[in-house]
């Protein structure tokens, strides 16, 4: 209750303003909650909502007695408490935080191996592999996509892992002009992507992407349309669209100069750039910082905000638990009241979601989920680029990590030798 | 003399106010704000406008605007919009980071600088005059970031000599240790005021070797190091006016540079204020920074006085 109150009731002293918003936004469906006695709460939503349960992970509980002891969630940011295999130890300010292994885990079989961690933010590429390189560090997060040749020639490890972790352009349905009415035409930007050269100028830390989900998830259905280069079907479904050489599709994309989850922005859409003139598709580019991006996606297509982009390469972080999916296509979350940006609306998705959400069957919910899937393909609503593959770069040394298919990963098995 | 410095103080209070007050607007003209960095678009929009009033963002720019300035006046910087900790720990913090490397890397620089350009004044035409040129433009030209990852490259991955990236141990660099990370930023950030100094002090120098004044010192029979003296005491003060501002420009941080080598210093606290709309921390951060120009310019121009009376006048 102590912890609820953190996030939904201003009046408490535990109140933290941002944490509240950051937990609602990933968790809007907390309509009420009461205690029933010490061991049970209960918690209303607004409607019937099977992912529920997942979606409650994003609510972060952390220590009422550390909170009083420290007096301020900015005092507790100092020294912080929790219930996890490791504990911050020391944390300095954009320079380093050190975790330290929890003795007193809750599991005893995932009490961590390693002592500690220590992670040092580096936002450059090439001071990254420079350290590992140089041997200042054992791991780093996302390596340059062209040392990875060198790296692995060297004796590093480069390690990666297939999930839903889509990298796409959101198609704007919003603006009267826009190109992407016609379905003929969305579909044809998703045959002439040539996914496998981005692949290959990314050394295999992408994967192409057929859908939200990769094609070899339980999620991803039988669609109509697989996604595959074939630009010959592109050329077809443009000029049946009444599109061709002497007139392309003209559309202007807004990409970031960097971001969350946006991978090397302007070489991938530079490279698509290219690609895609050969199926008369013009392409220009509206190029801004993060900031700028984050704005946009929060708008409706038309308004300024949006600098007249007829799509957003934005990367909607991942889609391993259901709630974020449908999120980002729902009709009723255009923004301002979510994030669909495209105003895409398909009332067969929404059908199919309403089904989902009040269903208590695993198998029918993981069948309807699949159609759900199988709706957005065939009407690519976006265009499916690549899968990231969440890359990480390390010494040989390091032993015991297995890259989960997931944002979140598993440090209790990891070991030096 | 006292007079003097304090017009000039006084003459800094203007100047401060209206770059707070442009800071302040051309932060505003960056679309978005820190409400929009700091949660997930998917925030429901009653929520987002409950943070924004509490930052009090929601109000009128000239009242965000006077009540800042407010708390300034009585040395509140504010707190952090985004990390709820208090700006002056953060700023000075930042501060004291780059001064670790301005300082070094202005006295090497300078100190190259004055050496190159007076040898190739007094070689001048000679292949050392054309030597130290090429050194001096390389310096200026290169991009100083590039030869940061060159520098990088070469002697901690390929040597493994230096580290690559951070900050050595806390503390007043006097070990090994801690001096061993402060080599190649350093280096990397006196290039540029090395060639800037370098190419002034050999045109002034040329300058006042062109006086009548020289000559007359020679006849006299003073000995050359005492005529060099001389000099350069004369072609200082120009120079120092640059070096003032060469060396604020470093206090501001190479946002670049700290960049590569991960180097937790002012420029990048300032590019993530940036980034992150964090009103408070940017405000203070250039309002500090400004204000260390200005008394910079002021000691310049009093050690200008000192060195040449003429200028007292």
């Amino acid at each position: 209750m102590w912890n609820l109150d953190r996030y939904f009731k201003s009046d408490s002293p535990q109140y933290d303003p941002t944490g509240s918003a950051i937990a609602r936004a990933r968790n809007p469906w907390v309509s009420g909650y009461r205690k029933i006695d010490d061991y049970t709460i209960e918690i209303a939503n607004p409607r019937s909502l099977s992912y529920f349960p997942g979606a409650l992970a994003y609510l972060f509980f952390s220590s009422p007695a550390q909170f009083q002891k420290t007096g301020s969630w900015a005092e507790f940011a100092k020294a912080p408490s929790g219930t996890g295999p490791f504990k911050i130890t020391e944390f300095k300010p954009r320079v380093s935080a050190t975790l330290s292994r929890n003795e007193g885990y809750w599991d005893p079989h995932r009490v961590p191996k390693l002592d500690k961690m220590v992670l040092f933010p580096m936002p450059e590429a090439t001071t990254r592999l420079a350290a590992l390189r140089s041997g200042q560090v054992d791991w780093i997060e996302v390596p340059p996509p062209d040392a990875v040749p060198s790296l692995k020639a060297a004796g590093f490890e480069i390690v990666t892992n297939s999930y839903p972790h889509v990298w796409p352009w959101v198609m704007s349905f919003g603006k009267p002009d826009t190109p992407w009415r016609d379905v003929r035409v969305r579909r044809a930007i998703n045959y002439c992507a040539n996914r496998e050269g981005l692949v290959t100028l990314l050394n295999g830390l992408a994967e192409p992407a057929a859908g939200v989900y990769n094609k070899t998830d339980p999620y991803f259905g039988h669609p109509k349309e697989q996604y595959t280069y074939d630009p010959a079907k592109a050329k077809a479904l443009m000029q049946e669209a009444g599109y061709g050489p002497d007139k392309p599709v003209k559309a202007k994309i807004m990409i970031s100069t960097s971001g969350s989850g946006q991978m090397l922005p302007l070489p991938m859409n530079e490279y698509l750039q290219q690609n895609l003139k050969e199926c008369w598709f013009d392409i220009s580019f509206e190029v801004v910082d993060w900031g700028t991006m984050l704005v946009a996606i929060r708008n409706p297509p038309t308004a300024p905000q949006t600098l007249g982009a007829d799509a957003i390469n934005i990367s909607l972080a991942h889609a391993t638990e259901f709630s974020r999916f449908a999120t980002w296509f729902l009709s009723t979350t255009f923004p301002p009241a979510g994030v669909n940006w495209a105003n895409w609306k398909n009332l067969e998705f929404d059908a199919l979601v309403d089904e989902i959400e009040k269903s208590s069957d695993p198998e029918e919910i993981a069948a309807n989920i699949r159609k759900a899937h199988e709706v957005i393909v065939d009407d690519a609503p976006w265009l499916f680029i690549v899968h990231d593959r969440n890359p990480r770069a390390m010494t040989k040394h390091v032993k015991g990590f297995v890259s989960a298919q997931s944002w979140f990963q598993d440090f209790t098995r990891v070991y030096m030798e | 003399m006292w007079v003097y410095i304090f017009r000039r103080l006084l003459y800094a209070v203007p100047i401060l106010l209206g770059v707070s007050l442009l800071v302040f607007a051309l932060i505003h003209l960056a679309p978005g704000d820190v409400v929009d960095m700091l949660v997930p678009p998917e925030v429901p929009r009653e929520v987002a406008d409950l943070l924004r009033r509490r930052f009090a963002l929601d109000q009128p720019l000239h009242i965000q605007y006077l009540a800042w300035l407010g708390r300034l006046l009585v040395g509140d910087l504010g707190i952090s919009f985004f990390t709820n900790r208090p700006v002056a720990d953060e700023l000075f913090s930042a501060l004291q980071n780059t001064l670790m490397l301005a300082l070094p890397a202005a006295l090497l620089g300078f100190a190259l600088g004055v050496t190159l350009g007076a040898l190739a004044a007094f070689n001048r035409g000679t292949w050392l005059d054309k030597l130290f040129a090429a050194t001096a433009i390389t310096g200026v030209s290169l991009p100083h970031y590039w030869v940061g990852i060159v520098l990088v490259s070469v002697f901690a991955v390929i040597f493994n000599a230096l580290p690559a990236q951070g900050m050595g141990p806390p503390g007043f660099p006097a070990s090994w240790e801690q001096i061993k990370p402060l080599i190649l930023p350093v280096v990397t950030l006196s290039l540029i005021p090395m060639g800037v100094i370098s190419r002034l002090v050999r045109a002034n120098v040329l300058e006042m070797l062109s006086h009548e004044f020289v000559g007359a010192l020679h006849a006299k029979g003073l000995l050359s190091r005492r005529v060099l003296y001389h000099v350069m005491k004369n072609a200082a003060p120009s120079a120092l006016a640059v070096m003032g501002l060469q060396f604020g420009y470093l206090l501001a941080g190479s946002i670049l540079v700290e960049t590569v080598f991960n180097w937790p210093g002012s420029g990048g606290l300032m590019n993530l204020a940036i980034f992150r709309r964090d009103i408070p921390v940017l405000s203070a951060t250039i309002l500090v920074l400004a204000t260390i120009f200005v008394v910079i310019n002021i000691l310049v121009d009093v050690l200008q006085a000192l060195i040449d009376p003429r200028m007292r006048r």
